[in-house]
């Protein structure tokens, strides 16, 4: 037992004494219903996610990708997933695991909203009344997800305490359950916080990479050479490398935040990246010991990325390993290079993406000729959420690929509804 | 002996302030105060900015000692500048202790904490994030320092965990009167009697916090079988409305000091009470 707390020297519970016994609860639940599907947990599960969610989701050819890179670029299509995101794969198991265990009320943190929408989808879906931490600065930078939560029922309890990003909304949603945790299921969003979170949700997501594996043996007739994920908590990245493991030449690589910068300012505590796999040091935070982002006393750091999503100062202790053992390897991109990899992905294939996941596409432009002939790049969401902030932060940059977008200005200048 | 002794002869009233907090100076005064006051042990936290199990009167604690300037070397620093008889706890967070790095040898973790804790007089920690599965390599270290580990038991902990944190606890054990975080609260919890219940049999003493805010709290709380009180939000209240300019600093280590008597008086008065029925018994 003691060892699946683990990943080599990464993961544990270190959590307060109040929600342990949940933990461990949480543990023989998932050891019974994942794992060994007692009471035909994981076929319900499996049907719920096809009927509810629209599994199997397809593996594309990027026709225009592929010419511009001159390599078989094929397309995980998560962003066709209902909700827009990876996320409901992770929601879905876990409302409905919370019903099984006979909890009453669901609580989550949300970053991007994604999670969170994706939470208040399958708890109005199961019945369950269901309440959504969200810090403050990502309420206002992804009001769209906002309306969504409200609108399938949920409760959207605001946080004000630090920057009011991802950080914020975990740490509130563990007090929240620290108080509730009797009749009260945590579902966390990511790969992160104490055992067995961090592999009990990985489970619900290796279903990205059990069909990616077969359909891109189909499709191209070999294993890839590349996979490509965006990695923030690290949830979709370890949903679509898991199969792939144990397959020796499939390169795998972890698309951080690289915001504006690497370096770090010690003195306001402030890092201006998300790139915690990439230049963190091991620590303890949400109840895992796994890479952070934190000052030389332990002190977590403010995290920052033009992605909600990727805006978090910890990681996924499982994909800390992978990266220390040189299973995957740890890359990243700036805010500027994600733009206009959204942009990109928007005209050349008609698909609008997140912008988390725009930063695997920024990668793919940046070190396309040193991935190989076959790859596969996780589209984790799509991006309708992310319109007002790619507008924003597009009007402040001069990018080659954004569009002319005048025709606003104009319509607003001339006394029309913006 | 440890901490231990400090609970024979008569309920210890354990009082919990956030070192720094609304800065280095005025805390240190604020700390003596509690001392006059009749603190038998203090809980002394080293802020960590993510504060997981603490409501928003410690949470706004941690923020202002951390603005403040408070890092682990200050604060081993203040506990060498504090002038007090009373033992002292270091309470905090385990990233904190996990990345302690001793200057000279390079040395960083759990035992490098505990050495300059032994170092500055520090006698015990409680790790909120810290259960007794995670605590190996800290036990190790507080026994070869001689510091006492204090173990949080919550109301939820129950059956074999119980027994298994009985073997590790040493010190005093802190007994979570009721779920959720930190923070002052109107009423005394049910939740407490049983929660001391679970513990009778133990031989360290037993330590109530969570939620006391007055002398009538503690009265009841010693009355019903606790061996001392431990109290933080109601006393960081204070500190609070200080440093929002509600009343000058020497106002806000008087009112401390009498806080801190009331809540003395109350569990020695909640002790008499507890006599008196055993006796009738
Ligand atoms: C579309 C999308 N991709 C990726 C992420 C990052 O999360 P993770 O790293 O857990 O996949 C998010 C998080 O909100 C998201 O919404």
């Amino acid at each position: 037992m003691s060892t699946d707390k683990m990943f080599g020297e990464y993961g544990g519970q270190f959590v307060p004494e109040s929600l342990m016994p949940a933990i461990e609860e949480l543990t023989d639940a998932y050891e019974r219903y994942v794992l060994d599907n007692e009471d035909g947990f994981m076929d319900e599960f499996r049907r719920r996610l096809a009927d509810f969610g629209g599994r199997p989701l397809p593996l594309q050819h990027a026709e225009s990708l592929s010419e511009r890179y001159d390599t078989a670029v094929y397309l995980k299509r998560e962003d066709l997933l209902h909700g827009g995101a990876h996320k409901l794969n992770n929601a879905l198991g876990q409302v409905l695991l919370a019903k099984y265990m006979g909890k009453e009320r669901i609580i989550a943190e949300t970053g991007a909203g994604q999670h969170g929408t994706a939470t208040a989808m399958a708890a109005a879906h199961l019945d369950m009344p269901c309440e959504i931490y969200m810090g403050e600065t990502d309420i206002r930078r992804q009001r769209p997800n906002v309306f969504r939560m409200k609108i399938n029922g949920a409760e959207v309890n605001p946080v004000t305490t630090g920057r009011g990003t991802l950080k914020e909304a975990i740490s509130e949603t563990m007090r929240d359950w620290a108080t509730t945790v009797e009749n009260t299921h945590y579902v966390i969003g990511s790969v992160v916080g104490p055992a067995p979170f961090p592999r009990m949700v990985r489970d619900f997501q290796a279903v990205i990479s059990e069909e990616a594996r077969e359909q891109v043996q189909e499709k191209a007739g070999r294993f890839p050479d590349a996979v490509l994920a965006c990695a923030g908590g690290g949830s979709n990245t370890m949903g679509t490398f898991h199969h792939f493991v144990d397959d020796e030449g499939v390169g795998l690589y972890a698309v951080e935040a690289g915001g504006s910068s690497l370096q770090v300012d010690e003195v306001e505590g402030v890092a201006p990246n998300s790139a915690s796999l990439s230049t963190g040091e091991e620590g303890v935070l949400h109840g895992a010991r796994t890479k952070l982002l934190q000052d030389s006393d332990g002190q977590i750091m403010e995290s920052h990325s033009v992605s909600a999503g990727l805006d978090y100062a910890g990681v996924g202790p499982e994909l800390a390993h992978l990266v220390d053992e040189e299973r995957v390897e740890a890359v990243n991109v700036d805010d500027d290079s994600a733009l206009e990899a959204f942009h990109r992905l928007s005209q050349d294939e008609g698909i609008i993406p997140a912008l988390e996941s725009a930063h695997a596409f920024g990668y793919l432009e940046e070190h396309h000729d040193e991935l190989g002939d076959v790859v596969v790049v996780n589209v984790s969401g799509r991006g309708d959420k992310d319109l007002e902030t790619v507008l924003e932060e597009t009007e402040k940059r001069d990018l080659d690929v954004a569009p002319d977008m005048s025709v606003l200005r104009d319509a607003a200048g001339s006394g029309g509804d913006l | 002996m440890g901490l231990e002794r400090v609970f024979a002869d008569g309920p210890a009233f354990v009082p919990y302030v956030a070192a720094g907090d609304p800065s280095y100076e005025e805390s240190l005064e604020y700390v003596e105060a509690l001392e006059r006051g009749g603190a038998d042990v203090i809980e002394l936290g080293l802020p960590f900015s993510e504060p997981i199990a603490e409501g928003s009167t410690i949470q706004e604690a941690v923020v202002r000692s951390l603005e403040a300037g408070m890092t682990p070397d200050r604060y081993f620093e203040f506990v060498e500048d504090l002038d007090v008889d009373v033992p002292l706890v270091c309470m905090t967070y385990y990233n904190l202790v996990a990345q302690y790095t001793n200057d000279e040898t390079g040395e960083r973790g759990p035992r490098a904490f505990a050495e300059r804790a032994a170092e500055v007089g520090i006698e015990g920690f409680v790790v909120v994030d810290l259960p007794a599965e995670e605590a190996g390599p800290l036990r190790e270290a507080c026994d070869e320092f001689g510091l006492d580990l204090v173990f949080i038991i919550a109301p939820t902990t129950k059956g074999d965990r119980l027994e298994q944190m009985r073997e590790h606890v040493s010190g005093y054990v802190y007994v979570q009167a009721r779920l959720g975080v930190t923070g002052a609260r109107e009423d005394v919890s049910d939740q407490t009697e049983e929660s001391l219940a679970r513990v009778a049999d133990w031989d360290v003493p037993k330590a109530v916090g969570f939620g006391i805010k007055t002398g009538e709290h503690a009265e009841r709380i010693v009355a019903a079988g606790a061996d001392g009180i431990i109290v933080g939000s109601a006393l960081v209240d204070i500190i609070a409305a200080g440093a929002d300019g509600e009343y000058p600093f020497t106002e806000t280590a008087q009112r401390l000091e009498s806080k801190a008597r009331e809540l003395k008086e109350g569990a020695l008065a909640g002790a008499e009470k507890r006599a008196a029925t055993e006796q009738s018994d």
